[in-house]
């Protein structure tokens, strides 16, 4: 082999590193820039949430400093918004857990029936849920809705549903359950067709009650995916915003401007971009450390899964 | 195993049948009003027996909605084309670049691949409104606001991440020996990667796809906010049309069955990915 042959060959082999160096580099170049296209309107929305800035008042535009969050403190409206969001999330999160796992320990022999309604139950999830609330919304009507018909039947007459304050909030969650107790639902199932056998079979010979075999090995053994469930489900219906917009746009009155509602209304129909993206920027913060949480259980439930492996 | 006794059997079917009916009956009865006159939807009681008719179908194809008060024109339809054509055009190109990254975050380990994992993890639960409110001042300012190409960009959001996740977590669970094995042959990374990792990986490349096409389409706030009222989705012209026709309840019901139709039936042909790829894009991340 001659000498030149030799550096050609180091070359290519140089070469082939460096290129197999820069691939990975080239390959997530896209999702890079999906990063970026994230986070520079995220720091350009923590910019704007430091400055007066009307839409409608250009000539008053200017840095504040932190003047947009101290504002919160002694804002009702801010408070309003903070206690509806919270009311909405547990009382969402809570039904659907209960109700996702009761339905997923009704389906949880694998039967043909149990196969079928577990698919079936998978398109109230599968429709957007600005839909689902525009079809409540007509079952809903107080002229000629269906549900509106059963109250009447059952003596609730003039049951105005999303358009009474009284009874708004309990509409919406309504429609919250219908979209994703399902979700909830399945990541259990999943869960519970997945546990070993051993332990059940070993309670059902000893005869321990069902009660006892619930709440000690079903319900420890199946944690993992409660976490998992809730935590999605929190972090999502914190921010939930398709359902609220499209049944009442945030009304009646103040009764449903959670977060993300109230944040586009301030910036659309106030047209006040510093303090909707403050506000926004408060709900990031929440979220944040909601889903910080998440990322750590996260990395120690794949940490285990690995270890048993 | 099994010592359940009659009365737990029953209140268990029981409370199966009511799981069932609160989950089908509001679809079952949209489908049903959406083939009802206006007339037949306001009787009271409401009629479950009724001379069905195409009537209300017919008004949102045909984009003429005649009453007595007179002719309304409906956009309704190409609501549901812009649908098709930004979630199709939304996960293609999700496909395209999102498998690639998938493959280089499962085989390679570097630093970049960590931090954009990192922040897209971080932003898969950051309030969307966060990102968009900056982004429609942009698109008013660049003009984006009236074109598909700003839509499918902004979609990528949604859909890149989705893709990325899933199929990644496909690519780790296949060994790398084959991939070894072909490159040792002599092939180059390029066929190795279309000709065995692609292939191996299509079940998590299929799953992911389904899933994001799924929402996609049923994304609300992202087309709200952004797109023009000439390039807006089922999702926000369906509120628009509730908003402009009023008390055009048969054709209500009958764009809201045009606009979930899609989704529902996909999740039905596909529901073995579906629940795979909802499960895998919850448990590992």
């Amino acid at each position: 082999m001659s000498a030149t042959d030799a550096t050609a060959a180091n070359l290519a082999a140089i070469q082939r590193a460096t290129r197999f160096r820069l691939l990975p580099y080239l390959l997530s170049l896209p999702a890079l820039l999906v990063c970026i296209g994230i986070l520079i309107p995220f720091f350009t929305a923590a910019y704007y949430s430091t400055l007066r800035f009307r839409q409608n008042l250009p000539a008053m535009k200017g840095f504040i400093g932190w003047d947009n969050y101290k504002n919160f403190l002694f804002d009702s409206a801010f408070w309003n918004t903070v206690y509806i969001s919270l009311l909405y999330t547990v009382l969402t999160v809570c039904i659907e857990l209960l109700l996702g796992l009761g339905i997923a320990m009704l389906l949880r022999k694998p039967t043909r029936l149990h196969n079928f309604i577990s698919i079936m139950l998978l398109l109230p999830l599968m429709t957007a849920p600005a839909l689902a609330a525009l079809m409540w919304k007509l079952m809903t009507n107080p002229n000629f809705g269906i549900l509106s018909y059963f109250v009447s039947l059952l003596g609730f007459h003039d049951f105005k549903w999303a358009s009474d304050p009284s009874t708004a909030l309990f509409t919406v969650v309504l429609v919250d359950i219908w979209v994703y107790t399902p979700f909830i639902m399945i990541l259990l199932l999943a869960g519970l067709r997945s546990l070993p056998q051993q332990p059940f079979e070993a309670a059902s010979l000893d005869g321990v009650p069902a009660s006892f075999v619930f709440f000690r090995i079903t319900l420890p053994m199946l944690l993992p995916y409660i976490i998992t469930a809730v935590l999605f489900r929190l972090l999502d219906s914190i921010q939930q915003f398709d359902i609220i917009y499209a049944m009442t746009q945030g009304g009646p009155g103040d009764k449903l401007l959670v977060f993300q509602v109230q944040a586009y209304l301030m910036f659309f129909q106030n047209t006040n971009v510093g303090k909707s993206a403050a506000l926004l920027m408060v709900l990031w913060l929440i979220t944040n450390i909601l889903s910080n949480w998440f990322i750590k259980q996260w990395l120690l439930l794949r940490e285990r899964a690995h270890g048993h492996a | 195993m099994d010592h359940t006794s009659p009365l737990e059997r029953t209140l268990r079917g029981v409370a199966l049948a009511v799981v069932v009916v609160f989950f089908m009956f509001p679809i079952l009865w949209i489908f049903l009003m959406s083939l009802q006159t206006n007339e037949t939807i306001l009787r009271i009681p409401p009629s479950f027996v009724f001379a069905p008719t195409l009537s209300n179908y017919q008004a949102l194809i045909s984009g003429k909605l005649t009453s007595a008060a007179g002719t309304l024109d409906i956009a309704f339809m190409h609501n549901l084309w812009n649908s098709i054509l930004l979630s199709t055009l939304s996960v293609c190109l999700a496909l395209l670049l999102g498998v690639p990254a998938a493959y280089a975050f499962a085989r390679f380990k570097f630093k970049l691949g960590e931090f954009i994992a990192m922040t897209l993890l971080s932003f898969r639960f950051a309030p969307p409104l966060l990102v968009l409110l900056p982004l429609s001042l942009l698109f008013q300012s660049l003009g984006l606001a009236d074109t598909y190409g700003g839509l499918v960009w902004v979609y990528q959001l949604i859909a890149l991440p989705l893709i990325i996740w899933i199929v990644r977590g496909y690519f780790e669970d296949i060994s790398p020996d084959i991939e070894h094995a072909y490159r040792l042959a002599g092939h180059s990374w390029l066929s190795t990667f279309m000709n065995i990792a692609v292939p191996l990986a299509r079940p998590g490349i299929a799953a992911a796809a389904l899933l994001a096409f799924i929402f996609c389409w049923n994304n609300f706030v992202f087309a709200l906010i952004l797109a023009s009222a000439d390039k807006q989705p089922v999702t926000v012209g369906a509120l628009a049309f509730v908003t402009a026709s009023g008390i055009q309840y048969g054709q209500i019901a009958a764009a809201i069955v045009l606009s979930v139709t899609p989704t529902l039936l996909l999740a039905l042909y596909a529901q073995r990915y579906l629940v795979e790829g909802l499960s895998m894009g919850a448990v590992k991340g």
